[in-house]
């Protein structure tokens, strides 16, 4: 995650002192405030003895330069990649391939839809569960708890995104599954079948049981990135509500959330992406059947569990070239929904300076 | 004063609210505690030398270890870092030093996005890239993988840092006549140095758990191998192996392998946090 230094640096900095740095980074260089720099950096008006400093001074930009061409090369090289192994796949089953619900490799028929379902369905329960929890943790810790819980609690929840996805994989199989299996489903049945969401066989790995691990992983990311979104919210708001006479919970729910709103929902978009993408703990507990069910306690698949599970197996070109496709599919959703995401949070952050001008 | 002219319902749902927030954020860190808890109590039990210097038994015999998985996984992510670090680092100079244009927001764009794409993508891409012209799998492939994933945390990471580095810094330099690379070396980027140490050790903790990747490169490996270019044992492929086994022996394998990946993970979290940001910070300010 490339927020994760700006973030931890601004949990613990002052955070207006460090925006102004940023800012004046920014601006200066290069511009007409400080023009002796760009002196140096023209080379046909420097004194000969510079010259071969110069040479060096162009060289180290190439070089960096060319670090960040990099940058742009791989993820071309990704989506060259992606297409050019597809292909097959693509000129096989054209669009299809998306709404067949066929997986049956032996025959060579191939339809991604019991993993795309999959995938949609294990990540919206996955929010469902994931962000009340976590958008209760961030107002939790932004707006109500006393000060010295704050940092531990955040630096908990920090820790919890940390652990690695195999992990949390392992820990359902011998915890989590057990104990949706023996304490909650059961309940699940008796009070929910009536929907035909919860009904038996239940054997425990299901596509609620992957929903579950995979809002735990996500529940870190969003209410993260909520609490940066929260602490943007100007402070007269928050004071203005409270003179008026509002209760703690009708300063939050009118002052900082509604002013938050679209922060949150990229918060929680990218949690989306996160979930769709996620593969090791889903592979373990999701039960690996491409089949649709009604049922959320039945077993399911997802579009990376299956590349996981499948890949190395796959004979023939056919086979592997259609779980690339399902690959390049996953890749182009969660590119939609990261930009989307990262959209709607800077729509709410950009405005931090205005702060200033309380 | 007031507080008698809100009405009681008004109070009460102000109470359930905070009641819920808090018992909901209680109910998250308890989670991370029911997993620590668990980890270390399952894991701590079958981690002994034997466990750390040997490979693993064939199924059926007791005891084995994850030996050969943890050199393996130093090897990865040794690659992984020889690769991404310096790229991430140069990426980062570019876009705080001379990225203002253009073209370093559509760098930065790529970057976010590469850093959302989903470690499995990545892990056909290092098959595409590297396994299938090599003909096997290899440790190599894996070190290509984890180093596409690392170099958009590093890159961000580095300009954030650089740009927490007053401008007067640079123009004082300027100012001596030192020239600009030289500059950017030895005073910008040395005194961002600890927190692109931090961008480096968050990069480098996000990976070493990843496991999706190492399926498609290095495929792992049951015995002792050092060579790069060969198949190669890591230990979150082993903790994946053995948790999908049924073999009671291999699962207390796995929670043993798990809190090792776990306190190696941690712990540089847990430094950045402590060690290096607080020092950073001072050195911004």
């Amino acid at each position: 995650m490339g927020a994760e230094p700006e973030r931890r640096a601004s949990a613990s900095a002052s955070q207006t002192s460090e925006k102004t740095f940023v800012s004046e980074g920014r601006q200066p260089m290069g511009t007409s405030e400080s023009p002796n720099i760009s002196l140096v950096t023209r080379a046909n008006k420097a004194p000969a003895q510079y010259r071969s400093r110069l040479n060096l001074d162009t060289g180290f930009r190439w070089l960096m330069t060319l670090a960040a061409l990099a940058v742009l090369g791989v993820v071309g090289l990704i989506i060259a990649e992606l297409l050019q192994r597809s292909s097959m796949a693509w000129h096989q089953f054209g669009i299809r391939f998306f709404f067949g619900s066929d997986w049956d490799p032996v025959s060579g028929s191939f339809g991604a839809w019991p993993f795309i379902y999959g995938t949609l369905v294990s990540s919206f329960v996955a929010l469902l569960v994931a962000v009340p929890l976590a958008v209760a943790v961030a107002v939790f810790v932004t707006e109500m708890c006393p000060k010295p819980l704050r940092k531990p609690i955040s630096y908990a929840t920090e820790l919890l995104a940390a652990i690695p996805s195999v992990i949390y994989g392992l820990w359902a199989i011998f915890v989590l599954v057990p104990l949706l299996r023996n304490y909650v489903n059961p309940l699940l049945i008796k009070y929910l079948s009536w929907t035909g969401l919860f009904v038996r066989p239940d054997y425990g790995y299901s596509m609620f049981s992957a929903a579950v691990v995979i809002a735990i992983m996500i529940v870190p990311i969003i209410s993260s990135i909520s609490r940066e979104v929260l602490a943007v919210v100007p402070q007269h708001q928050r004071e203005a509500a409270l003179a008026l006479g509002a209760t703690r919970w009708e300063m939050i729910r009118m002052a900082v959330l509604r002013n938050a709103r679209a922060g949150i929902v990229g918060a929680v978009i990218l949690g989306l992406g996160r979930a769709l993408g996620e593969t090791m703990a889903v592979t373990m507990v999701i039960g690996n059947t491409p089949q649709i069910a009604k049922s959320l306690l039945a077993p399911g698949y997802s579009m990376a569990a299956v590349i996981a599970n499948e890949f190395n197996e796959a004979t023939g070109d056919l086979y592997r070239s259609a779980l690339i496709e399902i690959g390049l599919a996953l890749f182009i959703v969660t590119v939609i929904v990261n930009i989307l995401a990262g959209l709607m949070v800077w729509s709410v952050t950009r405005g931090t300076p205005a702060r200033t001008n309380v | 004063m007031s507080n008698h002219r809100i009405s009681l319902r008004r109070q009460l749902t102000n109470y359930f609210f905070t009641g819920l927030a808090a018992s909901l954020s209680v109910l998250v860190v308890g989670a991370l505690l029911a997993i620590f808890t668990y980890l270390v109590l399952k894991g701590a039990g079958s981690l002994s030398w034997n466990f750390l210097t040997q490979v693993p038994k064939p199924v059926g015999e007791p005891g084995g270890g994850v030996a050969n998985g943890i050199v393996g996984s130093i090897i990865i992510l040794a690659i992984a870092s020889a690769i991404g670090v310096p790229v991430g680092i140069g990426a980062g100079v570019y876009l705080a030093e001379y990225g203002r244009g253009r073209f370093g927001d559509v760098v930065r764009f790529t970057a976010d996005t590469l850093n959302g794409v989903p470690s499995i993508v990545i892990g056909l891409v290092a098959y595409g890239l590297v396994v299938l012209p090599q003909g096997h799998f290899s440790g190599f492939s894996a070190g290509v993988a984890l180093a596409i994933m690392m170099v958009p945390i590093v890159a961000r990471a580095t300009e954030q840092m650089l740009l927490l580095v007053p401008q007067s810094v640079r123009e004082a330099a300027f100012g001596l006549g030192i020239p600009q690379w030289r500059t950017t070396i030895s005073i910008t980027l040395a005194s961002a140095r600890a927190g692109i140490i931090t961008g480096v050790m968050l990069a480098f903790a996000r990976v070493a758990g990843e496991t999706a990747p190492l399926l498609l490169t290095a495929l792992g490996y049951q015995y002792w191998n050092l060579s790069p270019s060969q198949p190669m044992a890591a230990l979150p492929l082993q903790i994946f192996t053995y948790a999908n086994s049924p073999f009671d022996e291999w699962h207390r394998q796995a929670w043993a392998a798990a809190l090792m990946l776990v306190i190696v993970i941690v712990g540089t979290t847990t430094l950045v946090r402590f060690v290096f940001l607080r020092r950073m910070l001072e050195g911004a300010r």
